[in-house]
């Protein structure tokens, strides 16, 4: 048995501990236990796995371990990491754990709330431990539908619109993986669903990959935001919950990515290299427009999801520039992504409990009544627009200068309009944060509001010490991830 | 021949059996006052029995090839009989409360419809198989009339009787024409009797198109559907339960049998037939079924829909198709049954309401029921990690096995459907979460039977598709 099962057994231990759990602090404590086995468990995977790095141990996965599952249709139950892995494991355990503070005062409900999130983390946790396809859908599927009783129970605004049309369009994904999936079975040829051995079979005809490719990365992509398949984004980061709000941000859409890379263009090689102009325009899109829509919202929560389409758009494009540091980079801004996106719903969602508001226009001078909050908010503003000492700076350097490592004119100019996000970000971050924090206080009500509570308090700093933990010491997280970058691009190029 | 040929068809024996137990126990309970608990309790326990029994039983053939019970068919007797047992525990709440005198009837009925499944899942030729077909359709029509003093229950089962006898009517047509083309009725030598020429003679393929579509009637696909939703909607709540999973169920096997034996050189025509049919079952049945807010109804259009999918697994005629099909209907069966209990209980509880705005709120004063009843859901919509999902998989892995443009082509189109399906599983489980309302149902208690049938269930819907022993099992016995 390897120890990466564990990061299923847990998440399934505490939804066993909630089920019987009576009162509030009884439901509190199992969370906290569960959450915090997981980040040491995660934290523990990272130092082992860098060990055996270095101590040269080169195999592509680590910890591999594989049973068979349904034996008459070759479906096992296999799970290994390789480096991708590692860090998206720990970027789930940091925002699980946070996002567990960040709904502390959660009603009404609570141990409901808390089984939906768990049984959603437990799909996360165990779509990125798998290596086989068949159970990775399934991880990805238990990982969505949670989404819809948690937006549309515990949400606010127009959520029950919000929770299906993303439930729906999610599922619509997911019914173009399954086509994709049968395909490369079948025509692979392959006695297993290991993506691994199935890569290195390397024995799909061009013709009939180019069938199935866009149906995995449309597939995946809906997850990453991929436009025009991005609408379900911010409706629902709008109505969720703060703390779903973070691990759908933050994880989920993460799943989009790795997906992409791990399952369409490791699979489907050829065709990833023919088709990536159509995907690479597509992307391009989703990174200015999402940037340029931000600019004009004027929910707090509309921003950071038209600003999450835009950086999460840059990591499909950086993955099909496919070249090893915008992929290193690609992988690197999933990570400070997820930090910093879930720092600032964090932060929204703890401003909008004090003020009943997220409207721009009707806040104002929060830096006098709630200093914690808004430094918290200007930290993760900066990060976003990418100030050098924080993660975002690393990824997007790594990917701008991997995508002009492309010599020729086509990448070169999407390269370059795709940078022009860096200064609109900048324009809608500066402007929100102007807006907001500093002035006089006009309405009289917020000068009785409070700051940040301890449980607060908990989750905003663990979060920006890991934006500004990984800003300041990229150097380890981009070895491990480049390691695992290039096997797959390997198979690519 | 002998009567000792009797002897191999133990399943069948034993379900006379049973039959005759019970129907002497009416017999000396008639006037008792917990006839309703003992004739159920007894009539579950002998299914028990048999359901277990049917675990050892080895292929059997009798009476030279008509009488054919292959290993897929006892495991199939298996499933079904499982289905029937939570019908019969499920219903007794209904029976105490609306049916008191006419139990013994209820489950004499019950018992003959399975043994009309039985024999036509056993059957080696046309002849038996037309005649369970019967025994399994005119006990189904009496049950459909259980409620025989409310009009919707008169109407339902009127209609049932009508379509019924007419599909008979096509079938048996179709049966005529292939006894002229081929000679015979027993499957293999109509198989063999068709594959000696190079080119089908039209009679062979009328005597395939008139059989399918009174199969098809039976198996309310679109479309032949038209009798489903006002049967479904009009018969007493355990009854849809049983003719949705059940009937459709044995029909659903039969099929897949007898297109593969007896028409398996005509493949390549009835693939089309089948991918047509499916696209618009799956389809259509889902578009009606968003309309609906009766919930009986709206589970007829669903059940539509899930026999679509079901017949997805016949496409390749395969083992893996065998396989998926037989775990498809026992998925079905558990997930369906939750529905159905959850349905019949609140109905037994609120004065017969069946309306979807009944359970708008049901989360706040019935958590656990509105619980099951969003697995279940869950479970029919195809979401993971509830055995749905896995058979839906499944029966998606067998179809494409098959390989051509135009089977992937419906399996894509089945997949988007899952997306419809979603839509409109979501809606209830929208209602009882998520809607405000003054009034919700008031909190009531469920009853043993209820607990048992709904537990059975949940354990099934949980269990099935992660425990892989059962797909591992249900494969090993599936050749055919």
């Amino acid at each position: 048995m390897s120890i990466l099962t564990l990061f299923v057994v847990i998440p399934a231990l505490m939804l066993l501990g909630l089920w019987l759990a009576k009162s509030l602090n009884q439901v509190r404590g199992v969370m906290v236990a569960g959450a915090s086995c997981l980040l040491a468990l995660s934290v523990w995977l990272t130092i082992y796995f860098v060990q055996q790095r270095a101590a040269g141990n080169t195999a592509e996965m680590l910890l591999t371990y594989s049973v068979p599952w349904f034996k008459p249709l070759n479906i096992a139950y296999s799970v290994g990491v390789d480096g991708i892995s590692v860090v998206m494991l720990l970027l789930s355990s940091i925002i699980v754990f946070t996002g567990t503070f960040a709904s502390w005062q959660l009603k009404p409900l609570t141990k409901e709330y808390f089984l939906w999130f768990t049984l959603l983390s437990t799909g996360v946790y165990g779509f990125f431990i798998c290596t086989d396809m068949f159970t990775m859908f399934m991880f990805y599927e238990v990982a969505l539908i949670p989404m819809y009783l948690l937006i549309g129970v515990w949400g606010s605004g127009n959520k029950e619109y919000a929770a299906m049309k993303l439930t729906l369009m999610l599922m619509g994904g997911s019914a173009l993986l399954i086509i994709g999936i049968l395909g490369i079975y079948y025509f692979s040829g392959a006695t297993t669903m290991n993506v691994n051995e199935i890569a290195a079979m390397h024995n799909i005809p061009v013709a009939t990959q180019k069938v199935f490719f866009p149906f995995i990365f449309i597939g995946f992509g809906v997850l990453g935001a991929l436009f025009p398949f991005h609408t379900w984004s911010p409706d629902g980061h709008a109505s969720a919950p703060t703390a779903v709000s973070m691990l759908h941000a933050g994880v989920l859409m993460k799943l989009g990515g790795y997906g992409c890379f791990r399952v369409a263009m490791y699979l489907l090689p050829d065709a990833a290299n023919e088709l990536a102009w159509i995907f690479l325009i597509l992307t391009t899109i989703s990174v200015v427009y999402g940037a340029f829509s931000a600019c004009v919202q004027t929910d707090l929560k509309y921003i950071n999801a038209y600003s999450s389409v835009s950086h999460c758009g840059l990591v499909l494009f950086a993955l099909l520039m496919m070249t090893k540091t915008s992929c290193t980079g690609a992988i690197l801004q999933m990570l400070s992504h997820g930090l910093m996106t879930a720092l600032f719903f964090a932060l929204i969602g703890m401003i909008y409990g004090r003020t009943h508001t997220r409207d721009i226009r009707y806040l104002d001078g929060l830096m006098k009544i709630m200093p914690f909050l808004a430094v918290g908010y200007v930290v993760a503003g900066l990060a976003n627009l990418g100030l050098p000492g924080f993660s975002g700076f690393i990824a997007e350097m790594s990917i701008f200068v991997g995508s002009f490592e492309n010599p020729d004119t086509f990448h070169r100019v999407a390269t370059i309009i795709a940078c022009t996000s860096i200064v609109v970000t900048a324009v809608y971050i500066l402007r929100v944060v102007g807006k907001i924090l500093y002035g006089e206080v006009k309405n009289p009500h917020y000068l009785e509001l409070t700051d940040a509570t301890w449980d607060e308090r908990v989750a905003v700093i663990c979060l920006i010490a890991c934006v500004a933990g990984l800003g300041l010491f990229p150097l380890w997280a981009s070895n491990v991830i480049s390691d695992a970058v290039g096997p797959i691009l390997a198979n690519i190029i | 021949m002998g009567y000792s040929q009797f002897l191999n068809m133990i399943p069948e024996a034993l379900l006379v059996l049973a039959l005759i137990i019970v129907f002497f126990a009416d017999f000396c309970l008639h006037k008792s006052e917990r006839k309703v608990g003992v004739l159920g309790k007894l009539t579950a326990a002998l299914l028990l029995c048999q359901t277990i029994m049917l675990t050892t039983v080895a292929p059997a053939e009798a009476f030279g090839g008509m009488y054919v019970a292959s290993q897929a068919a006892q495991v199939m007797k298996l499933i079904l009989t499982f289905g029937t047992f939570i019908v019969v525990v499920m219903a007794e709440p209904w029976l105490e409360n609306e049916a008191r005198k006419y139990a013994g009837e209820f489950h004499l009925l019950v018992l003959s419809t399975l043994l009309g499944m039985y024999i036509m899942m056993s059957s080696g030729s046309f002849l038996l198989f037309f005649l369970g077909l019967e025994t399994a359709s005119v006990p189904m029509a009496c049950l459909v009339a259980f409620d025989k003093w409310k009009k919707k229950s008169a109407e339902a089962a009127a209609k049932y009787v009508l379509v019924a006898t007419f599909s008979s009517g096509v079938m048996l047509y179709g049966i005529s024409f292939i006894y002229a083309a081929t000679g015979t009725l027993y499957f293999g030598d109509v198989a063999n009797a068709m594959s000696d020429r190079y080119m089908f003679s039209p009679l062979q393929l009328m005597g395939l198109v008139f059989f399918f579509s009174g199969l098809a009637f039976k198996l309310s696909l679109v479309p032949f559907h038209f009798w489903t939703a006002d049967t479904y909607e009009g018969a007493p709540t355990p009854i849809t339960g049983y003719l949705s999973v059940c009937s459709k169920g044995a029909a659903a096997f039969a099929a897949l049998v007898i297109l593969a034996k007896a028409f398996g050189p005509m493949i390549d025509y009835w693939e089309y037939m089948l991918y047509v049919v499916i696209v618009l079952s799956i389809t259509i049945a889902n578009l009606f079924a968003i309309r609906q807010s009766e919930l009986k109804r709206f589970m007829a259009f669903s059940s539509i829909s899930q026999a679509g999918y079901i017949m997805l697994a016949v496409i390749g005629g395969s083992q893996t198709g065998m396989t998926s099909l037989m775990y498809y209907v026992l998925v079905y069966i558990v997930a369906n049954m939750a529905v159905f209990t959850v349905i019949s209980t609140v109905e037994q509880n609120n004065n017969g309401a069946t309306q979807m705005n009944a359970y708008d709120g049901l989360y706040q004063t019935n958590p656990k029921l509105a619980f099951l009843m969003t697995l279940a859901l869950f479970s029919l919509a195809g979401i993971p990690p509830f055995a749905g999902m896995f058979s839906k998989f499944f029966v998606f892995m067998a179809a494409a096995e098959q390989g051509s443009f135009w089977a992937y082509f419906v399996v894509f189109v089945a997949l988007v459907n899952t997306v419809v399906s979603l839509y409109y599983y979501l809606l209830i489980v929208k209602a009882m979460y998520i809607k405000q309302t003054d009034s919700p149902l008031p909190a009531f208690k469920t009853d043993v039977n209820t607990r048992v049938a709904l537990a059975l269930c949940t354990a099934g819907i949980a269990l099935f598709g992660i425990c892989s022993c059962v797909y591992n099992y249900l494969f090993a016995a599936s050749a055919f």
